[in-house]
């Protein structure tokens, strides 16, 4: 079976493995960036709105376009990074220190890399109630695919599940589509997401139904609609129940980080209510417990893409500088500093709380606890 | 809502997205390909199951024990909803696999049949 080796593996090219692998080739290292999509870029390539944060991390630029200057970045380096698209890795094998990965559906092949930085992302969270199971009720990163990657109507109609800043972005993206948002329904009894961005879809006439949730979906073969009702303090269904006429339920109840790979290579894990999961424990450098494996980005915690960004960074340049290649000094440090001035507010101030949990200071003092 | 259950075919507009506020879409070259038999209008090398949505197809799969229908889900190739049998091979993640001219799509029943076995993955 071919074997593909490599100096860095970075596993994800979404916002996370794009500025990994840019981070590691330019300070010399040889690249190679796994993704399962059919193209790079991740999430950031179905964000239509302009971005928050820093300027660092390009505040004031729309998502999809700061793909692009990622890949441009990647580009100029186009020797030492190659980047293998529509390819999962589907595995590591400690006892072969290998991946397994596959191209397609029927191309295996194994992989071997010096350095790996798991730059996976994350995956969605579905909440239960009957008939989730039918075509139209989607994930909210499956609608944005489907409408702003391919231009693809979701739906005519729908019921966004969720107002943390997904559920009221993709509301709003959902409605630049040229589809009805019937409601916003949220289980809790205030907005999760941004002030800015709920205001924004109310102005423009959705309801934002706070202490609300769907009780069912409706239809036979795919949704026709959904039940909504109120709920009580202890999160009960209360009434009255509300129908609501819709073709496509939108899901945007959460993202839990995919750490399987983590796991395999043996990382030390930590469940980790504010990073959404279960996550490697970290050193400042992303290093894990395995001195091979690094983390960044939302399979490390959830969190907003520029901060994906500067762990991405973070985690090519440990790679590159593990593999004895020269980094820049105090660039550690900055980066550090970047990361703080974007943890910044309530949000960042449980980001915060969670990095404490699993950040580690050495692991050669911890490497046998 | 009134439901629509997989209709299109050729002729049939596209459900595309015509205005963009910010967005540009750059499809592929259209091409026609088959869905249990029928002739569809795509785009190259985008995945199969936007091609289905576009024609207005929800139903993929239809599970094995309780024959629920299955389609789109999560479109990052993690969920296994919208596997299809795709020029004879089942379980195709259709939200990651590219389009491509003449390309067979089916409807897959149950766990589908490994090509070239005897042994019958459907269940009853």
């Amino acid at each position: 079976m071919k074997k593909l080796s490599t100096e860095v593996l970075v596993i994800g090219g979404g916002a996370a493995g794009l500025s990994a692998a840019a981070e590691a080739a330019s300070a010399g290292a040889k690249v190679l960036v796994v993704e399962s999509d059919l193209r790079p870029g991740g999430q950031l390539i179905k964000q239509t709105h302009k971005f928050f944060g820093s300027k660092d991390e390009y505040a004031g630029t729309r998502g999809f376009k700061i793909a692009d200057i990622l890949l441009d970045e990647i580009n100029s380096f186009k020797d030492s990074v190659s980047i293998l698209q529509n390819t999962t890795v589907s595995g590591y094998y400690k006892e072969d220190d290998e991946f397994t990965a596959m191209r397609g559906e029927e191309e295996y092949f194994h992989i071997k890399a010096k350095k790996t930085i798991v730059a996976t992302g994350a995956q969605e969270r579905l909440i239960p109630f009957p008939n989730n199971d039918i075509p139209g009720v989607y994930g909210a990163g499956a609608v944005q695919t489907l409408m702003n990657v391919y231009g693809v109507l979701p739906g005519r109609r729908v019921l966004m599940v969720g107002a943390g800043n997904i559920g009221l972005i993709v509301s709003y993206q959902l409605m630049q589509a040229g589809v009805q948002v019937a409601a916003v329904v949220e289980a809790a009894p205030r907005v999760g997401g941004y002030w800015v961005h709920a205001a924004k879809i109310r102005r423009m006439g959705v309801p934002i139904l706070l202490r609300h949730s769907i009780k069912r979906a409706l239809g036979e073969k795919c949704i026709t609609g959904a039940v909504i009702t109120g709920l009580n303090e202890r999160f009960e269904p209360v009434g009255p129940e509300q129908q609501i006429n819709c073709d496509l339920i939108c899901i945007a109840v959460g993202l839990s980080p995919t750490t399987e790979l983590l796991s395999q290579a043996g990382c030390k894990m930590m469940y980790v209510p504010q990073l959404c999961g279960n996550v490697a424990q970290r050193d400042r450098g992303m290093r894990t417990s395995n001195p091979d494996f690094y983390t960044a980005g939302d399979a490390g915690g959830i969190e907003e893409a520029s901060a994906a960004m500067v762990e991405g960074r973070i985690a090519g340049l440990s790679a590159a500088a593990a593999l004895g290649y020269p980094t820049e000094h105090g660039k550690l440090d900055e980066y550090w500093g970047r990361l703080q001035s974007l943890r910044k507010g309530e949000a960042g101030a449980r980001i915060c709380q969670g990095i404490d949990c699993v950040l580690v200071k050495d692991w050669e003092g911890v490497a046998h606890a | 809502m009134e439901e629509k259950v997989n209709p299109g075919g050729t002729g049939a507009a596209l459900d595309l997205i015509e205005e963009h506020p910010i967005l540009e879409f750059q499809h592929g070259k259209k091409i026609t390909f088959f869905f249990d038999g029928r002739e569809l209008e795509g785009f190259e090398g985008e995945p199969i199951s936007s091609a289905l949505h576009a024609n207005g197809v929800r139903v993929y799969r239809e599970t094995a024990d309780m024959h629920r229908p299955r389609g789109f889900f999560c479109a990052i190739g993690k969920c296994s909803s919208c596997f299809m049998v795709v020029d004879g091979v089942p379980n195709v993640r259709t939200c990651v696999t590219p389009l491509t001219a003449g390309m067979r799509v089916e409807t897959q029943r149950g766990r589908g049949v490994v090509p070239g076995s005897d042994e019958g993955g459907a269940s009853s």
